[in-house]
């Protein structure tokens, strides 16, 4: 078996797999061996589809035996490995602390298969060279996680998931919306086709459709000003939900900015100082909009905003360093911020709440989930030696070395409030006394105050976010050789199209 | 593209875009049908001009208009009916919560937003906030 034979596979395998739950309904046991199963299964295909790619460069294989572009072109390139086998990683951690929390009211019938059509909708956005095919894939993804998010039915469930609801539904019209235009425009959907045919379009309305698609990417990847339903709609979902949204879901809107601007549009200057711009103020906003927060999960939810922002940073300067930062930094954060959630999973559970100023002094009753919670942290603040700082060290490099001052005395700027931001977190949730008794009465169980499937998950993803510090030095390799092929469309055009024009 | 197809195409976005502003829960989900099909209409009129219809053997294969974006409409057309069912039922189940299809703001939000008009000297109040301030623009 040729390993081009294995691209449909991390597609395939969790909807089969998501088919195999709803059938096996009944039993929760066969339910989760098979999540975990697939989940297990995709994790090897994603590091052989990697291992290929970083050799041969693209792993191309085309749908339905019709030769790109008329069929759907499905390609591994080094950024889709990476963000296949992170993606994957984090899904098999999140799924395992799921199974651990063993919560009847979470794991009901439907959250086996709603997480694979996840998973595979999430796969398919990364791994599709269609443009179409994109639009196809984030349906799919967010369609499940529309359920999951509502999953319950709960009055805040309902209401903020109305809003996430609507507003994934105005960016996909709006999506349809240039699809229609760009097919309009060039005949064409195939994303390499698409790269080759848009360089004769003419130059305003090239920048047109750029613009249009950063907005519709820019709503799921929660940029600024476009950020306003995530932090409302995310922490009403159930812990595991809310940590893979968060981990995940805005990522995918942060790789498809990076994979349509840089493969299809010709990225001239002024788009990378806008981008700039719009790092910058999602940094700030978001950070800010942090402090005001007293809710654990809203803090972090706020968190990603401005952490979206650094890697927009990194695109935005349009060399080669910047890019590599920004896909190191894309490694970086996913681990790190599903981590934080799964903690303040824990947290909610053995306090009975999520607000700061219902409970303190958990540093004392649960030192385990402490302990876990004051690596990503720092890490997230960009402390040496965590993962943070050098994802942060390499996005200031980059910046530094196209003098871009001014951006980069934001991000750091920005760095120092995310640290106040932890140490409040901190402060309020392992230091001190409680101000007021909590809402729910809090779970104690077993040795390290949580179920210990759902400490070993957490403690799996913050080992890898240290095994990330560890391996800086290779990984920042792989993002370096990625980042040379998306700023030379031409190897991805030739690797799909056969160097057919 | 047919200047009427292109005339309808603006009217439902506008409608759509309209509608979605509102306040009331029923609006929003007609506002998201509404943009729906104007997005719909859009990609079928980017496969070129009405009354050519791809049938093979029906007109000379040059003359055809272009059948790809009619099958895209049709995957989106199935997308936004799956979507839109689940929206109804999430509609009906805020009704059967709230007995009104009234969108509320985000009770955090309102809290925050009381905080801050409270000031940090201010009396710390962090019960549930009121119907009224849920309502308020």
């Amino acid at each position: 078996m040729s390993t081009e034979s294995l691209v449909p596979l991390p597609i395939v395998l969790p909807l089969f797999g998501a088919a195999l739950t709803v059938v096996l309904g009944r039993s929760r046991v066969a339910q989760r061996v098979v999540s975990i199963a697939v989940l297990t299964a995709m994790l090897v295909v994603s590091v052989a589809l990697l291992a290929e790619a970083d050799q041969e460069g693209h792993v191309v294989q085309v749908a339905g035996g019709w030769s790109a572009p008329l069929g759907i072109a499905l390609v591994v390139d080094r950024l889709a490995g990476i963000m296949l086998v992170v993606s994957t990683v984090v899904l098999l951690a999140v799924m395992v602390y799921a199974i651990g929390q063993a919560d009847a009211e979470r794991e009901r019938i439907a959250f086996h298969p709603l997480y694979l059509v996840l998973a595979a909708g999430v796969s398919a956005s990364f791994i599709t060279g269609d443009l179409f095919n994109l639009f196809v894939a984030f349906e799919m993804m967010l369609a499940a996680s529309y359920v999951l998010i509502t999953l319950g039915g709960q009055p805040d469930q309902v209401r903020s998931g109305m809003t996430y609801v609507v507003i994934s539904l105005v960016a996909s019209t709006l999506f349809i919306s240039v699809l229609a235009l760009l097919y309009a425009a060039t005949g064409t959907v195939n994303m390499a086709d698409l790269s080759v045919r848009l360089a004769e379009v003419d130059p305003g309305l090239r920048a047109a459709f750029s613009v249009m698609l950063l907005v519709v990417f820019g709503i799921k990847a929660g940029l600024f000003p476009l950020f306003f339903w995530l932090p409302d709609s995310y922490p009403t979902a159930p812990g595991p939900v809310t940590a893979i949204f968060a981990g995940l879901l805005t990522k995918v809107g942060v790789y498809a900015i990076i994979r349509t601007q840089l493969l299809m549009f010709d990225t001239p200057e002024w788009l990378g100082t806008t981008l700039l711009w719009v790092a910058g103020s999602t940094m700030v906003v978001g950070v800010l909009g942090a402090i005001a927060q007293d809710d654990m999960k809203r803090i972090l939810a706020f968190h990603i905003i401005s952490q979206i922002g650094y890697m927009i940073l990194g695109l935005g300067l349009l060399t080669v360093a910047g890019v590599a930062a920004a896909v190191f930094y894309v490694i970086h954060h996913i681990i790190v911020k599903t981590a934080l959630f799964l903690v303040a999973g824990l947290v909610d559970r053995r306090a009975g709440t999520s607000r700061l100023s219902e409970m303190g002094g958990l540093v004392r009753s649960a030192p385990v989930i402490a302990a876990l919670f004051a690596v990503p942290a720092l890490s997230l603040a960009g402390l040496p030696p965590f993962s943070g700082f050098l994802a942060k060290f390499a996005l200031v490099d980059a910046g530094l070395e196209v003098d871009r001052w001014g951006i980069v005395a934001v991000s750091l700027a920005v760095g120092l409030f995310t640290l106040f931001s932890m140490t409040k977190i901190w402060a309020g949730v392992f230091w001190g006394e409680r101000d007021q008794e909590p809402t729910r009465t809090p779970m104690v169980d077993g040795r390290f105050g949580a179920p210990v499937w759902m400490v070993i998950a957490t403690g799996g993803l913050v080992a890898a976010s240290l095994a990330f510090s560890i391996w800086a030095g290779p990984l920042h390799e792989l993002s370096l050789r990625a980042a040379g092929d998306l700023m030379d469309p031409a190897r991805y055009v030739d690797a799909v199209l056969g160097g057919r024009p | 593209m047919s200047i009427v197809l292109a005339l309808v195409t603006a009217v439902l976005f506008a409608c759509g875009s309209w509608l979605l502003m509102q306040r009331r829960l029923t609006r929003i989900i007609i506002g998201i049908g509404l943009l729906g099909h104007g997005a719909n209409l859009l990609l079928i009129t980017a496969g070129g001009p009405a009354g050519r219809p791809p049938l093979i053997g029906a007109d000379p294969v040059s003359s055809l208009s272009d059948p790809l974006p009619q099958a895209l409409a049709l995957t989106a057309i199935v997308i936004t009916f799956g979507v839109t069912a689940f929206l109804l039922a999430l509609g009906y189940r805020s009704w059967q919560i709230t007995t009104d299809d009234a969108v509320e703001n985000d009770i955090e939000d309102t809290m925050v937003a009381r905080r801050a008009a409270d000031g940090p000297e201010g009396p710390v109040d962090d019960g549930e906030p009121t119907t009224s301030e849920l309502g308020e623009m």
